[in-house]
């Protein structure tokens, strides 16, 4: 099947006109001994109907839909309403690209400044970005920033931050002269207050700690601000499940300097890791150190509002290497999503999809820790994930329950040594009753 | 026409809102004591699902898009976006698979990753890819940071990259984030590198020269070869920006011409929708010596399964999350395997055709600073109707709105002065090229007779010219409740 919209005979008349005999002739100008001289190798060209088929038999070698599953972590099974496939699916808002011309991207444009509003209204924030490539590389932009900020270099990391966050700090900030170092956990699963007060001097840079963290527990941000504060270094939360966002405080309001995170929650799915929908936010002050494109409202030469992309001289189509950041291209359509599946939520509905996931994650711990030898490993409180202390590596049990077609959640042994009986579970308001049930059944198997 | 208001300005909290099915679990007791809990977010909306449909319909209807015709956008590579690509991205066992299940769970995603690298090297001529970078700049940022790794694993990283002046601005400031210092390479009265100017450039103290081929005015740069062992010779490497890649599928590969590292837009080339700025794709190609130093993990086979490689002690380390942007390589791997080898080969041979129609339909009727054969886009400039009318390339794109086109991209590149950068790609019609020529002649015309009708443009778009210097001196970057209601 082909794309190609011309004819034969619109072929003949085209080269007639540039006055050449064939296309071939275009290509004088890349040297004879450079052409590749042979058919690309790949496989033949397929109609519609041979291309699904044999994309649904691909699909199909995936069998991960056909599990109960438990898995977190950054990315979350939550419920997404039907308006956010049907209107973001739009050709309208699919196929445009950059809005590069305002006059014909008025849509796109309202939906940004929209979102920059939704952003800033959750995180507690001014000012919010277009959007950035992912949870985690927004982490590494919001060090980045902070920098930039104060311009000190040693930046203190919670260990429980989603560990493939801090690995992309650590790759995008090697080459920079910038240390990161960790702050560990307490017994509560929260940030080791003793070991921050330690670490935490005056050439310190910035903090990054998320909430709630790695292991689902929420973390007492107003105290840790406080401490951070005091050696005037900026302090960072990330927000890997967004969905908190609708029932806990928002991190602006207890001390956040930057707010970032992952907005997969608001309408995306799993997606087997992308594309997700990385979110910045911060005070008014650091609108110029903040990356990425930002929409901003304006009025037409007849004095309607309207909307552009503003700000650039922060951006490297203009400012080259001296921009805030290298991103060009983001994550606009999955912005989009986002600000669908908020308004369509409204206030009421996300603070009730925010109750249901701590309630059921709340029974569903409470049910998980009535199996003998299981217990909670950490005492903080939790949002939507927590980690279960088994009485055996976590990675084998875990395997023992996939042979029970249930995918209990992440071995933590792999990122963190000492917790090699840590499980890391997620319940959602997608798990019922029922389900969480049989999760409990087949632990209490296995365990047996 | 009705004027779309903001939903902050629609919303009442006495509207019904989205409902779940009632809590089927016991509620907890004291769940939210002693935490930092909302009652209010102050000002977030509370709508009707009509409401919401209507607004998004009608905003939607604010946008130019490629489904509603030609988006003449040089160096974006608008094209058409397959249909059924959308549909082969949100099978189950793509969409909903999760990125930390067992890779036994999840062998048909893993198929798509390993797929398209395979893929992406048989066309590119290098020997390993990976999908991992989110976009093009992410995609430079790898390259660059690969290497880095590999020559510092040589003994010395090195301090210096080259750009030429006519590159994306996304080069330098890749390069900058991995440390490195830009040194500018000047375009020769071709628009092209000179190999004898950038022999002297290249000392033992440049990592890479970053080269985009064809380069931003669509001139393919001949002397590649050489260009390659220049910098070879000192012990350099050469970066390819492939954001043009769609000039060359099938006719001729970087891994050829003697690029070590490559990145491909997979938004571009190889259609995905580009969503009105993202999400994209950038993924990296690299030669055999470079591949220990990939970003973890590695899609590899063991047996017959595939498998994830987490152990590469050499590794650059990850840019993200997980796995890139998945579901876009899904879309990408999906029109490669509809067109084929002739198909994909087709891709250059009509972007190059349309584009050369193009010129010399608007060759002496709008000035081209440089006459060097153009491949898949063509860079005219608004000399010509400025010089006789004062009219300048912002007014020419902004009457192109009022012909029912989306204007071609402005100002770039930045050695030419009041550039004109048009892109058709390959899947045009004549019957809208023809129209798109013909409105570029009429717009001439236009300039010469009454000049003052392009000032005012746009006149029939739902917004005239908005002010974007007020923007940006005044930024009003959110909603914010009005204070007297």
């Amino acid at each position: 099947m082909s794309y190609i919209s011309l004819s034969a005979a619109d072929k003949s008349e085209m080269l007639a006109r540039i006055g050449v005999a064939a296309v071939d002739e275009l290509f004088g100008c890349v040297p004879e001994e450079l052409r590749l001289g042979r058919d690309l190798d790949l496989p033949p060209a397929m109609s519609e109907p041979e291309l699904l088929a044999h994309f649904d038999k691909i699909a199909g070698r995936t069998t991960y839909p056909r599990y109960l599953s438990f898995l977190g972590g950054g990315a979350y099974h939550h419920f997404i309403p039907a308006a956010v496939d049907a209107l973001s699916g739009r050709g309208e808002f699919l196929s445009p690209y950059t809005p590069y011309q305002p006059e014909v991207s008025q849509g796109t444009l309202q939906v940004i400044f929209e979102y920059q509003t939704l952003i800033c209204q959750l995180t507690g924030m001014d000012i919010a970005n277009a959007s950035l490539y992912d949870g985690a590389s927004a982490a590494a932009e919001a060090v980045l920033m902070a920098q930039r900020l104060n311009g000190r270099s040693r930046v203190l990391a919670a260990r429980s931050l989603h560990p493939q966050y801090r690995r992309t700090i650590e790759t995008y900030t090697r080459n920079l002269g910038l240390t990161i170092e960790d702050i560990g956990f307490g017994p509560d699963g929260r940030l080791d207050g003793a070991d921050l007060a330690a670490k935490l001097k005056n050439d310190v840079c910035g903090i990054i700690i998320q909430s709630p963290n790695f292991f689902g527990v929420i973390e007492d941000l107003p105290r840790a601000a406080e401490e951070v504060h005091g050696r005037q270094a900026v302090f960072i939360v990330a927000v890997a499940e967004a969905l908190s966002l609708g029932i806990l405080e928002a991190p602006g309001k207890l001390g956040a300097d930057i707010v970032c995170g992952e907005g997969q929650s608001y309408g995306l799915a799993p997606a087997f890791g992308g594309p997700f929908l990385g979110f910045m936010a911060c005070g008014k002050a650091s609108l110029r150190q903040l990356p990425g494109r930002i929409a901003g409202q304006t009025k037409d030469v007849d004095g309607r509002r309207g909307f552009v992309l503003t700000l650039s001289t922060r951006e490297q189509h203009i400012r080259r290497e001296k921009a805030t950041s290298n991103i060009c291209t983001n994550q606009a359509w999955c912005a989009l999503r986002a600000t669908i599946f908020l308004e369509t939520l409204g206030q009421a509905g996300l603070r009730e999809t925010a109750l249901q996931n701590m309630h059921k994650a709340r029974a569903a711990l409470g049910r998980l820790t009535r199996i003998t030898g299981v217990q909670a490993r950490f005492t903080g409180p939790v949002f939507n994930e927590f980690v279960l202390e088994l009485p055996r590596d976590a990675a084998a049990a875990a395997e023992g329950l996939r042979a029970k077609g249930i995918l209990a959640g992440i071995p933590l042994g792999p990122d963190y040594p000492e917790l090699q009986n840590g499980l890391l579970v997620c319940v959602t308001e997608v798990q019922s009753r029922e389900s969480i049930e049989r999760l409990a059944l087949g632990l209490e198997e296995i365990l047996r | 026409m009705i004027r779309e208001s903001l939903i902050f300005e629609i919303s009442d909290p006495g509207k019904p809102a989205f409902a779940l099915p009632a809590l089927d679990v016991p509620e907890a007791e004291g769940l939210l004591d002693g935490l930092a809990v909302r009652s209010d977010i102050p000002g977030f909306p509370q709508v009707s699902e009509v409401e919401v449909v209507r607004h998004f319909t009608r905003l939607s209807q604010q946008n130019y898009c490629v489904d509603l015709g030609l988006y003449p956008l040089g160096s974006c590579t608008m094209k058409h976006n397959p249909k059924v690509n959308e549909k082969v991205a949100g099978l189950a066992g793509f969409a909903q698979a999760h990125p930390c299940a067992p890779p036994e769970t999840v062998q048909g995603c893993l198929e798509v990753i390993k797929s398209l690298e395979d893929a992406l090297c048989e066309i590119t001529g290098l020997q390993a890819f990976t999908v991992q970078p989110s976009a093009g700049a992410q995609g430079e940022l790898v390259g660059m940071m690969l290497i880095h790794a590999f020559l510092k694993s040589r003994g010395n990283p090195r301090k210096i990259v080259l750009i030429p002046d006519s590159a994306h601005g996304t080069n330098p400031s890749s390069a900058h984030l991995c440390g490195y210092k830009v040194q500018e390479v000047k375009s020769d009265p071709t628009g092209r590198i000179d190999p004898d100017e950038l022999e002297k450039a290249v000392t033992e103290d440049v990592a890479a020269l970053m080269v985009t081929n064809p380069n931003t005015l669509g001139v393919f740069e001949s002397d590649i070869a050489d260009i390659a062992r220049i910098v070879h010779a000192k012990g350099g490497l050469l970066y390819m920006d492939g954001a043009n890649m769609n000039a060359l599928t099938g006719i001729v590969r970087p891994g050829d011409m003697g690029v070590d590292v490559l990145h491909i837009n997979l938004h571009k080339t190889f259609s995905t929708p580009h969503g009105g700025g993202g999400p994209g794709s950038g993924p990296v190609g690299i030669v055999k010596a470079l591949e220990p130093f990939l970003p973890t993990p590695v899609v590899v086979r063991r047996g017959e399964a595939l498998d994830l490689d987490f152990e590469r002690p050499r590794s650059i380390g990850r840019v993200r999350a997980f796995f890139g942007n998945f579901l876009v390589a899904v879309k990408a791997l999906a029109y490669i395997r509809t067109l084929g080898p002739w198909g994909v080969r087709e891709i250059a041979e009509i972007s190059v055709l349309n584009a050369n129609y193009i010129r010399k339909s608007l060759e002496g009727i709008y000035d081209l600073k440089y006459d060097a054969p153009s491949m898949h886009e063509c860079v005219f400039s608004d000399k010509l109707q400025k010089e006789a009318t004062g009219v300048t390339n912002l007014d020419i794109a902004k009457r192109l709105i009022d012909h029912g086109y989306h204007p071609p991209t402005m100002s770039f590149p930045l050695i030419v002065q009041g550039a004109l950068m048009i892109e058709p790609t390959e899947t045009e019609s004549k019957r809208d090229l023809d129209g798109f020529i013909e409105a570029m002649k009429a717009i001439d015309r236009e300039a010469r007779e009454s000049p003052e009708i392009l000032k005012a443009a746009p006149h029939h778009s739902y917004v005239r010219r908005l002010d974007e210097t007020a923007a940006a001196r005044n930024p009003v970057v959110r909603w914010e409740k009005p204070k007297n209601p």
